[in-house]
């Protein structure tokens, strides 16, 4: 019960966060932005370093203002978030129930567990020269099969890990007010392993998102280019503002995407428990 | 059913323990935490299973709760074999217990939630009036971990007593609070003994305690675990735990604990 479901202070200090607190945050985080922007962009012009090898600010935001008035940054940005959302969806449906398997069976966890533990170690980039062979006709398949590789493995082991950790006394006392099987499960054992559940969930998404930015840069595609392909070209057409352009749309979107999906339930966790993340 | 039914307090059960042993089997050894130990609680009955820590007093509880099985023996309430835990037979731990995903109400209304045939109205009006009775109205939506120990053991009493238990089954429940705030807890309980009779089992080591609460206290020996006297309180209610009458009797009955754990040499 001690451990990390108990309070301290410092994670009620934070749950607080009073609206000051955050608009020093907000405040801090543009101003220092401002700054490195700032000197990035008076250096560029000073000639202190080769333009085509750094390109300043104001060329990245001239790339993205045309590509998002051609539609290109759209499509893209587009095409790879539904490849994303789609293999992540998968990832997270595929790896809490087999990590709730593992969490609830030896044999389970000896074997399916096991390999989880393997393969969540290989960077699923690894999987690309195999994925395009099996997937050969079908390059959406060889890259959704690489996102789930890179979500689901992670996502398993925080559930199973999520699951063992549960205090025992938290099962006995629902067990003395008549909850068992299904309720138990929805009720009490995920609820309880939440916290796990949301820092195994935001570790898949962030590998899921590594995975996929390979995948795109890898497979060569004709169905559709996404931010991946984008970054490719410009490699190709020598154009580092474009590439570095795509780098800060994956930056933001990447950024967004953890504020969006998981504040509200870590806001709920330190609501609730009185706990960070 | 009515919100007045479910607040009608259900009539208490008489447990009856025949024969039980219960044994825990180690790697080195086994530990027979129960040697064939018998006992009858009537309906409504106070009793305290007293003893020094591993004297399978917290085993008997949780066999009575159903959360564990006897080797040998069988278990009974209202004459019905317990086979296993169920809602009649309410249970409060030395942790609170509490789950932290849910606030205050939500966690009073755990239990009422699996019991049939009330409406969601009716669960909600019951967890009302049993924050009432613990006293933490104003804290119905705060979360587990704003509160402090003494009233998170009492959100762990109202959740026990919601769904209407007819046996109330306490293992050392004040034991990791504060002196002050367990006295508080001595008063509330009589009390709520007085409003809702229960046949509670309750154990404990402190044997001011079992004076304190108790109709009946019963004296249990470890290694293996044997009960081996038995006093009845007949001290008038409510009772105070600093009153001399309640020392006396204390006193009297750790004098017996000490020469029969002497003569058994453990």
């Amino acid at each position: 019960m001690k451990g990390s479901l108990t309070n301290t202070g410092t994670a009620v200090r934070a749950g607080v966060g009073s609206g000051r607190d955050a608009w020093v945050a907000v405040v801090q985080a543009v101003v220092f932005f401002g700054v490195v922007a700032g000197a990035w962009e008076a250096g560029s012009r000073a000639g202190w370093w080769n333009p085509v090898l750094i390109p300043s600010p104001s060329d990245i935001f001239r790339y993205i203002g045309e590509a998002l008035g051609k539609g290109e940054l759209q499509s893209a940005c587009y095409v790879t978030l539904r490849r994303l959302v789609f293999g992540y969806a998968v990832g997270i449906l595929l790896g809490i129930p087999l990590g709730l398997l593992t969490a609830r069976f030896r044999f389970a966890a000896n074997t399916l567990g096991v390999m989880a533990l393997g393969l969540q170690t290989l960077p699923s980039v690894c999987w690309v020269p195999l994925s395009i062979l099996w997937f050969h006709s079908n390059p959406e398949g060889a890259m959704l099969f690489i996102v789930v590789m890179g979500t689901l493995w992670a996502v398993l082991l925080a559930t199973d890990h999520g699951i063992r950790q549960i205090p025992p006394i938290y099962r006995r006392a629902a067990a003395t007010m008549g909850s068992n099987g299904f309720h138990l499960l929805w009720h009490v054992l995920l609820p309880a392993s939440l916290p796990h559940l949301v820092s195994g969930a935001k570790q898949g998404w962030a590998f899921a998102w590594r995975s996929l930015m390979a995948a795109e840069i890898y497979v060569a595609i004709s169905t559709g280019f996404g931010l991946g392909h984008l970054l490719h070209f410009g490699r190709e057409l020598h154009a580092m503002d474009q590439v570095a352009a795509v780098m800060l749309v994956i930056i933001v979107i990447g950024f967004a995407a953890d504020k969006a999906l998981f504040s509200p339930w870590e806001r709920f966790l330190r609501r609730r428990w009185g706990l960070t993340v | 059913m009515t919100i007045e039914d479910e607040l009608h307090n259900a009539a208490p059960a008489k447990l009856t323990v025949d024969r039980v042993t219960k044994v825990y089997r180690g790697k080195r050894q086994d530990v027979k935490a129960l040697d064939d130990v018998s006992l009858t609680v009537g309906e409504g009955e106070f009793v305290c299973l007293l003893g020094p820590s591993g004297c399978g007093k917290s085993t008997l509880l949780n066999l009575i709760a159903g959360l564990e099985q006897p080797d040998a023996g069988t278990l009974t309430a209202d004459g019905e074999l317990i086979e296993g835990p169920g809602r009649q037979r309410g249970v409060m731990f030395q942790e609170h217990a509490l789950f932290p995903w849910l606030d205050v109400t939500q966690n009073v209304l755990f239990g009422l939630n699996l019991k049939p045939n009330l409406s969601d109205e009716d669960r909600r009006g019951v967890a009302r009036a049993f924050l009432e009775i613990v006293g933490l109205t104003p804290f119905a939506n705060s979360g587990i971990h704003e509160l402090s120990g003494g009233m998170k053991q009492r959100v762990a009493l109202a959740r026990a007593l919601a769904p209407n238990p007819q046996v109330l089954c306490m293992d050392e429940p004040f034991a990791a609070l504060d002196a002050m705030t367990r006295e508080q807890l001595y008063d509330d309980l009589q009390k709520i003994q007085q409003q809702r009779r229960k046949t509670v089992v309750f154990v404990t080591h402190n044997v001011r305690e079992a004076v304190c609460l108790g109709d009946r206290v019963l004296l249990f020996t470890p290694r293996p675990g044997r009960i081996r006297a038995e006093f009845r309180i007949e001290l008038p209610r409510p009772r105070n735990i600093n009153d001399v009458a309640v020392a006396q009797l204390a006193t009297t009955i750790t004098t017996e604990l000490k020469s029969l754990l002497k003569a058994e040499n453990v």
